[in-house]
């Protein structure tokens, strides 16, 4: 293989699995405080729909990329008000949340289906683009795909290494003792759900003004759900879910240039291998399920109410 | 994807709770139409040219007929159930959409008789089925021989969805084109998959445009492809709706799908009672494809295809003229015949010429 080849794969691998990555990054924070939001997928289209016209009218990508933000956060607070504010189901409320994003996004997209839009274009970083194999990958992409290697390092950072992250998760582990400790559990849920609503928005306005720069009905295809299930089989570790977003995207470019160069496969086979390969990856890490156990958020998914 | 499928579920469950609960309010007197979609209404190709044809219905007939559409509809039991809520629902013609639908379609028409069904693209028939298709491959043939012209790469590239008879027809009728009008330039085919993921459509048009492709076709429904191709420089053929504002550098011609003439005389003659089941291929002649060739072909070959679109119209010419052979050298089509419908319809191989290996 030669290496412009390996350079244009690892290049679309990471544009590929950009969206993945800021939905992923989204939830994770969301999860690690103890909620489950399913309603990525209908957060990432309203986000994608809302950039696409605000950009469009305004003529301004990046006040488009801020109403997108905005967009996501607006769904996500609507879960907060139910399933955080009212204890109601998260995973009803969650596929609600979806169906009614789908909804939405087409109902108020339906006008400006078909318009045409200059995305975020590529922007070369001068001389690191010039590097060998790597530089094409990480330093000629656009700025969406710059601030999601931003978005990541402070994820990261601050999961990994800040007391707010420490709160995160003391708050995600047993929401009655941090409240005991004087943590305001239900506040931080909530900034952790209006985090991944708006990571989710901006994962829509990338592929509505980078990836594929215009505004089609379900254009995001099911991307929230493999976020979400990248999530659970990172076993909620921020380093993995970069690893199962870019071996997604990695799979799902694999398969494609493979075409062009003539392999052939049995096409439902080639459709599972991005499925397949990330999850055996993942699994394959994660075997030691006593250290799985100690990511995973205990009190995923339950209700809480101070005093109970 | 568990979750994925359990959304869409959801989602097209939703759509059929909607749709019965809507039918329950309205008087028996009009004609009820239904419409079974593949994809999103807002798809910008496919499903939204077939939207395109239920409106000039309602055009056409007004309040004599009503009619309604379930989208995003999955090939399979999800299918089969809004095509027999439909009928259930008291609709007298369903139109269902996207090739997966024939096996559901044909399974529903035998417990409904008195409800008319037409299933787009497919090949199975009834009493009270019929079928229809628009000859895109005539359409494809005169996008070949535009991009036969204008490659510098000899390498043309095609994002297809699944193998299924419509998509390899057209490739093939690509390639004979090819064949014909410049000798050595070969298709490169990239299947997705999908009848519709803008993201996945956008890759896979790069990958082939990595590999030195110079003029790109796709056979799936998002205007993804044309924007890529737009972008990276390089020509394309846009599908099932006029695609060019999206590549008005890019887009040579777009194979454009224009179903409202066959869904007005269908819908008449079920009106007049004298519907009978058939297989309509409607095509450059009849005006159910239509190619309008963009300023960015030169005179000389904007005229020349022209000349073959005037030829496949008066009948004097047919893209599928033999000797043509398949990958292995076997003769499929012999010398002075012209393939039947019914050979069309189940063409299951690549011509000569294609490389690449079919997927099984």
């Amino acid at each position: 293989m030669d290496l412009d080849l390996l350079g244009n794969i690892l290049y679309a691998m990471v544009r590929c699995g950009t969206p993945l990555l800021l939905v992923a990054l989204g939830e994770l924070v969301c999860e690690k405080s103890g909620v489950l939001n399913l309603g990525q997928e209908g957060m990432m289209l309203f986000g994608a729909v809302v950039g696409f016209i605000a950009a469009f009218v305004t003529g301004s990508l990046w006040l488009g990329v801020l109403m997108a933000c905005l967009a996501g956060m607006l769904l996500a607070s609507l879960f907060a008000v139910v399933a955080l504010g009212c204890q109601a189901n998260q995973v009803a409320t969650g596929l609600a949340l979806t169906i009614f994003g789908v909804g939405l996004s087409a109902f108020v997209g339906s006008a400006w289906v078909g318009k045409p839009l200059s995305g975020f274009e590529a922007l070369a970083i001068p001389l690191l683009a010039d590097l060998p194999i790597i530089g094409h990958m990480l330093f000629n992409q656009d700025l969406l795909v710059y601030l999601s290697f931003a978005l990541f390092l402070l994820v990261a950072w601050v999961l990994l290494k800040s007391r707010a992250g420490l709160i995160l998760q003391a708050v995600g582990e047993n929401p009655d003792a941090a409240s005991a400790m004087g943590l305001p559990v239900l506040r931080v849920r909530t900034l952790a759900v209006l985090f991944g609503g708006a990571m989710a928005g901006l994962a829509g306005a990338y592929l509505s003004l980078a990836y594929t720069p215009m505004w089609a009905e379900n254009m995001t295809a099911g991307r929230g759900w493999i976020a979400l299930a990248l999530v659970v089989f990172a076993s909620w570790r921020v380093l993995r879910v970069l690893l199962g977003a870019y071996l997604f995207g990695l799979a799902s470019i694999l398969h494609l240039v493979a075409q062009g160069i003539g392999v052939s496969f049995p096409a439902n086979l080639l459709a599972m291998l991005p499925y397949v390969a990330t999850i055996l990856v993942l699994v394959v890490l994660s075997r030691n399920a006593l250290k799985t156990r100690l990511y995973a958020p205990v009190s995923l998914g339950q209700p809480w109410k101070a005093g109970r | 994807m568990h979750l994925k499928k359990s959304t869409t579920l959801l989602r097209t469950l939703a759509a059929a709770i909607g749709l019965s609960t809507a039918l329950s309010a309205v008087a028996a007197d009009p004609l009820k139409v239904g419409f079974v979609y593949i994809g999103p209404i807002g798809d910008h190709g496919w499903t939204y040219q077939h939207e395109q044809g239920r409106q000039a219905l309602i055009q056409q007939f007004g309040d004599k007929v009503q009619t309604s559409f379930v989208e995003n509809v999955p090939e399979g039991a999800d299918a089969e159930r809004v095509i027999r809520n439909m009928a259930k629902g008291g609709y007298d013609l369903v139109f269902a959409t996207s090739f997966g639908y024939m096996n559901p379609t044909a399974k529903v028409a035998k417990q409904f008789p008195k409800v008319t069904f037409e299933h787009a693209t497919g090949y199975k028939q009834d009493k009270n089925l019929g079928t229809y298709l628009a000859t895109s491959y005539e359409g494809r043939y005169v996008g070949g021989y535009l991009a036969a012209k204008m490659t510098k790469s000899k390498k043309v590239g095609y994002v297809a969805s699944f193998p299924i008879p419509e998509v390899l027809r057209d490739i093939n009728a690509i390639q004979l084109a090819l064949d014909k009008y410049n000798p050595g330039t070969e298709i490169k085919v990239v299947w997705v998959n999908s009848w519709f993921d803008p993201g996945k459509e956008a890759d896979a048009a790069n990958a082939l445009i990595d590999q030195g492709v110079d003029v790109l076709f796709q056979h799936t429904d998002s205007p993804a492809p044309i924007q890529t191709a737009e972008r990276r420089g390089i020509y394309a053929v846009g599908y099932a709706s006029d695609m060019a504002h999206f590549g008005p550098k890019a887009v040579l011609t777009s194979i454009v799908n224009n179903w409202g003439p066959h869904y007005i005389k269908s819908t008449q003659a079920v009106i007049d009672g004298n519907w009978k089941p058939q297989d309509y291929w409607g095509g450059l002649a009849e005006g159910t494809v239509q190619l309008p060739i963009s300023d960015l072909v030169p005179a000389d070959v904007k005229s020349g295809a022209e000349q073959i679109i005037a030829s496949i119209k008066d009948g004097s010419f047919h893209p599928f003229t033999g000797p043509i052979l398949d990958q292995a050298g076997e003769v499929k089509i012999p010398e002075g015949a012209v393939a039947s419908n019914a050979e069309l319809a189940g063409m299951n191989y690549y011509v000569k010429g294609i490389t690449a290996q079919l997927p099984k």
